[in-house]
């Protein structure tokens, strides 16, 4: 399965959640906010999303700014 | 060091105290480190933050440093140039930090980024209408501004000049407008350049005044950020304390009565 993470193509061997994609990814989950194909996904519904072949994923967090 | 400003003159948005006028802009900082002694020296209570992409390659965490120093955030829509990308751009703020908060902010372009006054409304009707607190950033319109007070914002923010230009409070007469009609409070956002402008941003009676280049791209940031801290101060004292009439001629301060006849 081949999912588009930040502009990027990250391939997965299964079927993940969210919050099976943000464990994959390795990254700090403290401060992330997640859009699949255009939608939020709250955190609260992480563990439920699951991340289909060609999903569109962005994985945002706070920066500098304003 | 400055006195602590005075406890029972807090600024209050949304029923949230805070006792500091100034509200601090992260964006222009060369690295987190000068950015948190900036934010310090500044006595801010409140920062703006921007929601973007993550970097697997950042030294050091923005969020840390917040939960560090205690300043809290407020996710902004830095960039967002339709009210259907602010929305969606709020909504990520919301689950980032956990907050309902939000400084909206639409522009119309980036040459100018002037807010889109269409754009703006439409994205502060939705986010109202989704439970958010919304702080917004718009141009320093009277009617603009009575309109985002109308939609149920918790605070106006009118520009004294674009963003970044540091060409102060532009148009004085303007804010004046909103100010007698404000139902919520008003801060001055985007254009302060040094102290004196953000001194007179609060004399003539705003709440509050959010800024970040003038201090981040200051030669010595942390310096300007004490003088930012220090001139909101003066400027909420001076309002209160309450200025004398401008004339055109002189008022005698010494009395007359028991000169001399030389």
């Amino acid at each position: 399965m081949t999912v588009t993470v930040n502009g990027e193509p990250r391939g997965f061997p299964d079927v993940v959640t969210v919050d099976g994609l943000v464990t994959a990814l390795g990254w700090d989950r403290r401060g992330l906010a997640i859009a699949v194909n255009g939608e939020v996904v709250p955190r609260s519904l992480w563990g439920d999303h699951t991340v289909l072949d060609g999903d569109q994923i962005e994985v945002l967090t706070i920066a500098q700014g304003g | 060091m400055p006195e602590h400003p005075d406890p029972a003159d807090a600024l209050v948005i949304a029923g949230e105290k805070f006792s500091s006028r100034l509200i601090m802009g992260t964006g222009g900082a060369p690295n987190l480190e000068e950015l948190e002694q900036a934010l310090l020296a500044s006595g801010t209570e409140l920062t703006t933050v921007a929601l973007r992409r993550v970097d697997p390659t950042m030294q050091g965490s923005l969020f840390d440093m917040l939960r560090r120093t205690g300043i809290r955030p407020l996710p902004n829509t830095a960039g967002c140039f339709t009210a259907r990308d602010a929305v969606r751009t709020a909504e990520l703020g919301r689950e980032a930090l956990e907050t309902d908060w939000v400084k909206v902010e639409v522009v119309a372009d980036e040459r100018t980024l002037l807010p889109d006054p269409i754009e703006l409304l439409e994205a502060t009707e939705q986010l109202v209408d989704k439970g958010f607190v919304v702080l917004a950033y718009t141009n320093d319109d009277p009617i603009l501004a009575r309109r985002l007070a109308e939609a149920g914002v918790a605070a106006v923010m009118p520009l004294g000049a674009p963003i970044g230009s540091g060409m102060g409070v532009r148009n004085p007469y303007n804010l004046a407008i909103i100010l007698e009609e404000a139902t919520v409070p008003i801060v001055l956002d985007a254009g302060v350049g040094t102290a004196s402008d953000a001194a007179i941003a609060m004399e003539l009676g705003c709440d509050a005044v959010l800024l970040a280049s003038a201090v981040t791209r200051a030669r010595d940031p942390v310096a300007m950020a004490r003088a930012m801290r220090l001139a909101v101060e003066a400027g909420r004292l001076a309002r209160l304390a309450g200025r004398i009439p401008r004339r055109l001629y002189a008022e005698a301060s010494t009395p007359f009565d028991g000169l001399a006849d030389l």
